[in-house]
Formats: structure tokens, sequence, C-alpha cells
């Protein structure tokens, strides 16, 4: 179990309430239930309110992040979305991707260095757009509010992250997400070497983090890694040196912060068990990756599959099981309205034997 | 007789009392922990010769005692001036010259989070590393012996973000002799210095580090490690670039061993609002050659590591020399 001494040195300001909502590109299409699932805990569950803008655009980080996007043109971007923020008269900003955030952070931190930047921004926006902004209040993670109301759900909670047969603490892998406070150390809950923000969601939750020596790798998201078709192999070669260097502590998942670190720890899973028939949890399965509002979540007694659980590539049941979660296994593959919306092939990830898929190796 | 008030009692503070003594001047040593001998009290063998740093404390102390010099020990100064200096609890203490002698303070290895010290069993400091040896008791947490140690220089030296920017000088030869240390008591092990520079500035130093690979076998990689980290069976994973193959490194080591560096002492700045300061915040002498033990403020001198990191050889010397300087301003 890992000691964090630190992380009580490394607090923000989170806000109570209030929130303007500044969603992600990405996560829509891999988790397409995470951001619904943030917004009906923080209003519904919570009693917060949360404006989710429809008006609101892609922060342009990952154009940013492989040099199409140039800085005044990200900054001016950015400054609309406060604009936006500004008139709908809300204040404390929250993104929903860590990209994202590290783009807000990034720019805030550039403006306060370099002033005549802001100007220029500002001067930009208003000849594009008509609009003037304010700097929110405060800036916020996704998961630093789920980490700020932690100990309230907690008292909600339907279910622990506890064994329910044995009653042991379930072993979480939590993964940060390297825009969260690499760059700025002091913008994440518990800095850069020692994030709590995760942490302190799995032990108020009952769970126990595991520490391993790979925990501060990059997932292998890393933009130029995985944009660059011929870098992918190093993408997929940084998951797996996570994944082989977490098997010996048995995670019964992991949790990941960040929307790349959770779809490529869960379908890097699915490409290494069909190239090389390796996987890394339990019965021959891969270990199942969530992300924090799914955690929350389950943890509420949401159904796995109102949260979009059945998105993943390696298959949450056995997970569910563990924690003793009722859930409908027909019910799965059904979408609005009990639509069938197509159900994958059996994967090696899945516990399929290897010789039953298409011949992939061969 | 004139006096004189030494603050600090470790290595500088006592050899400046004994000169001033010969020199026919009271000196009064003034030392905020309860003995004398300051950072020298935790150090095992002095490099290069190995002397015991025991023998060279001890007869320091010898001295003082012989000499009958006051000593006022867990005394905390709050603030000094040409004629006096106050303590504290708010007693001044009137004198003709004061000299501070209040050393560094060692860096905190736990700043440098990354490097886990506090939190992995087997992150030691240097420091430990001394303190062990004098306890005759080097091993790792679970008291098994190390078949692999890393040692790791520049912790907290030569490093803007832990804004240090200044060369603590003596880590490099620390390293390559508790290399040595360390290698004689596990001859079995594999000791790995991690550097970015060797600067082997004294004599005797670069045979040291000569020593240290042909006779010992000790390994020298170009390279900072960049994080450590736990491993299931209790060692702790290093990762790091070896700046001469060009190549990332990655290893399991039973021992981490951060060679911490030396800083400025935090009150430097308050003792007397009129002291210069160098930009690492160590006290800036009058200048670096003619007058390199006095301050800018006349009647108060400097001796040993107060100005900046030096070896105990170098610190004795420049108390001596900051005895005659304070005999002189007396005189006249």
């Amino acid at each position: 179990m890992i000691r964090r001494n630190s992380w009580k040195e490394y607090q923000k300001q989170i806000a109570d309430d209030r929130y303007y909502y500044a969603r992600s590109c990405i996560r829509q299409n891999f988790f397409p239930g995470s951001e619904k699932a943030f917004i009906d805990i923080l209003q519904n569950d919570l009693g917060r309110d949360l404006l989710d803008d429809p008006k609101h655009s892609s922060c342009t980080g990952i154009g940013y992040h492989s040099d199409i996007v140039p800085l005044e043109t990200i900054m001016t971007v950015v400054a609309r979305q406060f604009a936006l923020m500004t008139e709908a008269g809300y204040e404390h900003f929250v993104a929903s991707c860590i990209t994202s955030f590290g783009v807000y952070t990034e720019i805030l931190a550039t403006w306060e260095e370099f002033p005549e930047m802001e100007e220029k921004t500002r001067e930009n926006l208003f000849k594009a757009t008509g609009r003037e902004f304010r700097k929110p209040t405060s800036l916020a993670h996704t998961s630093d509010i789920m980490f700020h109301f932690r100990e309230e759900i907690a008292r909600k909670a339907k279910h622990k992250l506890v064994n329910s047969l044995t009653g042991e603490p379930l072993h979480v892998v939590e993964h940060i997400g390297c825009h969260y406070a690499k760059i700025f150390p002091k913008s994440g809950i518990g800095g850069s070497e020692f994030p709590y923000v995760l942490a302190g969601m799995i032990e108020s939750w009952g769970g126990q983090c595991v520490d391993y020596p790979e925990r501060r790798h990059c997932c292998g998201f890393g933009f130029r890694n995985y944009l660059v078709q011929a870098n992918r192999g190093y993408s997929i070669a940084n998951s797996h040196k996570k994944l082989e260097s977490m098997v010996p502590y048995k995670p019964d998942f992991i949790v990941a912060n960040c929307p790349g670190c959770a779809m490529f720890l869960d379908k890097w899973q699915y490409a290494i068990a069909e190239m090389e028939g390796t996987t890394y949890g339990e019965n021959g399965h891969g270990i199942p990756v969530l992300t924090y509002e799914e955690m929350a979540g389950l943890v509420l007694g949401y159904d796995p599959w109102a949260l979009g659980m059945q998105m993943h590539q390696v298959d949450v049941e056995p997970l569910l099981d563990k924690m003793g979660i009722d859930y409908d296994p027909a019910a799965k593959y059904l979408g609005r309205n009990g639509k069938y919306i197509g159900q994958p092939d059996s994967a090696v990830v899945n516990g399929c034997p290897p010789e039953t898929l298409y011949g992939m190796r061969e | 007789m004139k006096k004189t008030i030494i603050i600090g009692g470790g290595a500088a503070g006592m050899q400046t009392a004994l000169r001033l003594s010969e020199l026919g001047i009271e000196p009064l040593i003034v030392e905020k922990e309860a003995n004398l001998g300051g950072k020298l009290r935790g150090w095992h063998a002095l490099f290069p010769s190995f002397t015991p740093a025991e023998e060279v404390l001890a007869e320091l102390q010898r001295r003082i005692e012989e000499k009958k010099i006051e000593v006022r020990t867990r005394a905390e100064v709050r603030s000094i001036a040409p004629r006096s200096v106050t303590l504290a609890d708010g007693t001044t203490l009137p004198c003709d010259a004061v000299v501070l002698a209040s050393g560094f303070t060692l860096f905190d290895a736990a700043i440098k989070e990354e490097y886990g010290y506090g939190l992995y069993d087997n992150v030691f400091t240097s420091v430990d590393i001394e303190r062990m040896l004098n306890e005759k008791r080097v091993a790792r947490a679970d008291g098994s012996a190390p078949r692999r140690i890393a040692l790791l220089h520049c912790v907290g030296s030569r490093d803007e973000k832990v804004c240090q920017q200044h060369c603590s000088r003596v880590c490099c030869i620390t390293g390559v002799k508790q290399a040595m240390e360390l290698k004689q008591l596990f001859p079995e092990a594999d000791i790995f210095n991690f550097y970015m520079d060797i600067r082997m500035f004294g004599p005797g130093y670069e045979e040291m580090y000569r020593e240290a690979q042909q006779k010992y076998n000790v390994h020298f990689v170009r390279g900072r490690i960049s994080e450590a980290a736990p491993t299931i069976d209790g060692r702790v994973q290093i990762k790091a670039e070896d700046t001469l193959t060009g190549r990332p490194l990655r290893m399991s080591v039973d021992m981490l061993v951060l060679l911490v560096g030396m800083r400025a002492n935090d009150d430097n700045a308050t003792l007397n609002e009129e002291l210069r300061r160098a930009p690492s915040g160590f006290m800036a002498p009058r200048d670096h050659f003619l007058h390199h033990v006095e301050s800018n403020v006349e009647g108060i001198f400097y001796a040993g590591t107060v100005t900046s990191p030096k070896n105990i050889g170098e610190t004795l010397d420049e108390a001596a020399a900051t005895a005659d300087a304070v005999a002189e301003y007396l005189k006249n």
C-alpha cells in the first residue's frame, strides 16, 4: 500500500456549487455514459447546479499538442469558452478532459506570466466574436469535483469497493494522466508524484490503492505516440509496460483520470491478448478499466449498463460480481428504449480461448 | 580582554574559538544544540584519508576543554550586531566582535518527491549511511544485506527545480567514499554512482575516484535518476538515462542512497538585515579574495560553510583565518 505523506501539501480551491461544465471531445465516443453520469451525480445525487452548455466547443487541445493548432488560436478558443461561462453567469469552470484541464491551466498560467498575451487574446476574441470574458474564479477537473464530494458520496453509497465474498477491500490501480499535474504539480490534488485525487475516492469508498513500479508511467496515449500511425508501437509498448508491472499486485480494476488513459489501458489489453494471448486479470480475463464517474456510479448504485460499461473492451462483469452488484446480463447490449446496439465478437481478453478466434497470429 | 562571540559550535566555531584563545582574545561559543560538534557529529569517516570523524571531533573538544573556552549550548540566536548577540529568549550578550559560524542546513530529500525518501523503505540519504556506518549496522529495512546499491549525486544541488542552483561540492567525493565503504562491507554487491558531473576538487579525491573504479569496481553512470518506485519484493526500481550511451536505463536496487546537498540556513536572512547574502542564500563575504572571512558589516565575520559549501579541512583552515582577521580588527 502506498504511503502518501505529502498530498495534503498540494491543495487547490474547489468550488462547492454552480459549475460551468466543459465536455471532452473524445469521451463522448469512448465512454459515452461517463459524462452523463457526472451530470446525474452532481445534479440528482448531490443537488448541485451545473450548466451543461451546448454552445461550447472543443478546446482544440489535441490539435494544439499535435502542432496543428497554433498557440494564439487555442488561446482564443479557450477565451471563448470563458466568455460563454461569463455570459451564463457562472465562474467555476470544470473540464471533463485531462488534456483540456491541462490546456486551461497552461493558458491561465501563461496569461499570468505574460499579461500582454491575455490582452492580445481578448482583442482576438472580440474581433472574431464580439465576446468578452472574465477568467474563472476556480478551475477544476471533473475528478477534482468527485474528490471534493467523496465523503458525501460515501454516505450515500449502495456498494463499497469491497469484495462482497471476502469482505476484503478491492485492490485498485489508479492512473492519473500526465496533463493533470505533471505540467503544473500544484494544479492537482496531491501534486504530480503522489496524486491523491483518485486515491482519495478509492479510500473513501472502501478500496485500497496499490502502488507498483510503473505507477507514474504514461499510459501510452501520448499524442505523438498514437496520432502518428508509425509510432503506435510505442503506445502499446507503454501500456504493456504498465500492465506487466501491475500484475503481481493482482489489481481488481484500474481507474483512470484521463479519457485517453482509460481507453488505452482498456483497449490495448484487447490488442495484447489477441497478439500474444496474454491477459492480466483473474481467470484468463483482462483487468477492467473504469472511469472515476463509473466507479462513483457503481458506488451510488447506478445500473452498469446505464453507465455505459458495455462499451468497455474488457468485460466488467467479474468486477460487478465481486462487488455484489445486481445486473441484467441480457440487458447489456440494449441501448435506449431497449434497442439492440450490437454485440462484439468474443475476445481472448474476455476469457475466450485463443484458438477459437480468427487467426491474427498467423 | 576583548570578547568575541562565535555563533555555532561546529568544526568552524570550535576552531575559531581555539585560535582566538591562542591570540589572547576571549571567545564565547553559542550553540543551539545540546553538544558541540555540529554536523561533524553525524559523520563516520572523513575523505580522502578515511580519518574517523570522531577522532577529529574528540581532539577539537579536548582542546576546547583544555583552553577552558566558555560555551553556551541550547542557546538559539535571534539577531546579531557587531557588538552584541541577542538570543531567542531575549538575552543580549555584549561583545567586541561576532563570528558567524552557523554552518549549513542539509537538503531535505523528501522535497524531491520522485525519489520517495520517507515513503519507500529502502531509500536512504548519505547522512543515513554515515549514521548506519557509525552504528556498525548498514542494512536494508528488513535487516538483510544489499546486493545492489545505487548512489545518486546532486540531490538538492545544482537543481533549479528546488531553488538550489549551487554545487554542494562534497557530495561527489562522499559518493565515492561511501561506495568504497559499502563495497568493503558487501564485497559481492554491485554499486552504482549516478552523476551528472564528477567534481574531484580536493587533494587525493581524483585518486579515490580512480581507486573506487579500479580496485572496488564501483560503476559510475553519467545520468540523473528520474524516479524511484517500490517493487513488490521491497526493492527500489529506478529509471535514469545513461547519457554517455544515450540510452534509457531501468534497474532494481536493494538500496537507493541520495547524496543530499548543503543549503543555506533559513535564518541567514533574519540575523541582521544589513548582511549581504549570495543568490544561493549563503552569506556573501566582503569579497572573495582579500576579505573572504569578513562580512560587509564591520565587526561581523564568517567562518566555515555559512558562506558556501566546504569540506572539513577547508572549514578548519578558514576558521583560523577568521580568528586572525578578528584579532587584526580588534587590534585596530
